[in-house]
C-alpha cells in the first residue's frame, strides 16, 4: 500500500462513514427541510467518498474500484477517523459532529487544491464547493441551537463535549502525511488545525457556547485503522446488499 | 389526532420561495417552505428547490407579507376586461416579419 493510496482512502472513507451515518436520518428529520438537508448533504460526501475511492483504486492499480473498497474492505482496512463512525444520537449530536467535520473538512480540501497532484486537487477544488455550503448550514444550526432555548443549548453543547475527544485524531500527522507533505500531495495538519480552531471559536462565540475544555485525543498509539464498536456494526447494514448479491448491477 | 408530543407552535412561519432559472429571466413562484427564520428559509429553499441546479438566484418572502386578492374578487377585479376587445392589440396589422409582439 503507497501513502498516497492510504491518504486517498482516508478522503474517501471519513465521507462515506459519514455520508452513510447522515443517510440514517432519511425520514426522520425534525422536519421535512431538514430532513431533505440532511439527505442532499448525505449525497454530497457519498460523491466525493465515490471520486476519492476511485482515484484511490487507479492509484493502487489492483483493479479494486470504489464499490470494491466501499464494500469487500473489513472494518480494521478502513481509515476513516473515529469521529464519523459515532452513532447520530440526537440531532444535537448530529450537528455538532457535522459542524467540527465541516469545519475541518473546508479548510483540508482548501489546502489540497494547490495539492501537487493534479487530480486530487480536481477533485478538492469540487468538493470543497459543497462543503462551504455543508459548514454554512452546520454553522447557522449551531448559532440557532446555541443562542436558542435552554433545552436546545444543553443539546448542542453536550453534542461539542461528546464529539471534542475525537477532534484531535483529525489533525494526528503519521507517516503517511509526512511523507505525503514533502512532496507537496498533503496538506499540512497543523495549519489546517489552526484554521479549524479559528472557525470553532468564531461560530461557537456566536452561539453563545463555550469551546469545549477536555482534551482533543488521540490516546497515544490510536491509528486510523483503529475504530470504535461502532463501525461494524455500521459496515454490516452498509455491506450486505452488496455481498449479499456480489456483482448485481443496478 | 393532534400529537401529544409537539409543543405549541412547533410549526415554524411559511416562506414563499421564488426561483430564477437563468441569468435575465423573471423570479417564478416554485412553492413554500418553513423556516424559523430568513437565513434558514434561504438554506431549506436551496435544499428543496434548487438542488438539481434548477436556479441562480433564490428569493424568499415571508408568506404573510403578501397582498393577495381574494376569490370573491375575482369578479370586480378580473371579468371587466373580457368585454373590452379594444385593450387587446390584435386588430392592428403586424408589419411583416414581426413573429411575436
Amino acid at each position: 500500500m503507497t501513502p498516497l493510496f492510504t491518504y486517498l482512502c482516508r478522503l474517501g472513507d471519513d465521507r462515506l462513514i459519514l455520508g452513510h451515518r447522515l443517510s440514517e436520518w432519511a425520514g426522520h428529520g425534525p422536519i421535512l427541510e431538514e430532513d431533505i438537508a440532511l439527505s442532499n448533504i448525505a449525497l454530497d460526501l457519498l460523491g466525493q467518498a465515490n471520486n476519492f475511492l476511485h482515484l484511490a483504486g487507479q492509484v493502487e492499480g489492483q483493479g479494486r474500484d470504489e464499490d470494491a473498497l466501499a464494500f469487500w474492505r473489513t472494518d480494521v482496512e478502513f481509515q476513516n477517523t473515529r469521529l464519523v463512525e459515532l452513532p447520530i444520537g440526537d440531532f444535537g449530536f448530529t450537528m455538532a459532529r457535522q459542524f467540527l467535520f465541516d469545519a475541518y473538512s473546508v479548510h483540508l480540501l482548501d489546502a489540497l487544491t494547490r495539492s501537487s497532484h493534479a487530480e486530487l486537487a480536481a477533485l478538492a477544488t469540487r468538493a470543497l464547493k459543497e462543503d462551504r455550503y455543508h459548514l454554512r448550514h452546520s454553522a447557522e444550526w449551531l448559532v440557532r441551537l446555541g443562542d436558542g432555548t435552554e433545552e436546545s443549548h444543553g443539546r448542542i453543547a453536550r453534542g461539542l463535549e461528546e464529539c471534542w475527544r475525537f477532534t484531535g485524531e483529525l489533525f494526528a500527522a503519521d507517516a503517511v502525511d509526512e511523507e505525503l507533505l514533502n512532496g507537496g500531495v498533503a496538506a499540512d495538519l497543523a495549519v489546517v488545525q489552526d484554521r479549524w480552531l479559528e472557525t470553532v471559536q468564531e461560530v461557537l462565540g456566536r452561539a453563545t457556547l463555550e469551546v469545549p475544555a477536555g482534551d482533543q485525543g488521540p490516546p497515544p498509539n490510536v491509528r486510523r485503522s483503529n475504530h470504535t464498536e461502532h463501525l461494524g456494526h455500521l459496515l454490516s447494514v452498509m455491506q450486505i446488499t452488496a455481498r449479499s448479491h456480489p456483482g448485481a448491477s443496478w | 389526532m393532534p400529537d401529544a408530543e409537539a409543543p405549541d407552535g412547533s410549526q415554524w412561519p411559511l416562506w414563499e420561495v421564488f426561483t430564477q432559472p437563468g441569468k435575465g429571466k423573471p423570479h417564478e413562484h416554485a412553492g413554500s417552505v418553513h423556516a424559523p427564520d430568513a437565513e434558514m428559509a434561504l438554506q431549506n429553499a436551496r435544499d428543496v428547490y434548487t438542488r438539481r441546479g434548477e436556479a441562480v438566484s433564490l428569493w424568499v418572502v415571508p408568506a404573510d407579507q403578501i397582498v393577495a386578492s381574494s376569490p370573491s374578487d375575482s369578479g370586480p377585479f378580473f371579468d371587466p376586461g373580457n368585454d373590452k376587445p379594444y385593450r387587446h392589440p390584435q386588430f392592428y396589422k403586424a408589419p411583416r416579419g414581426v413573429k411575436v409582439f
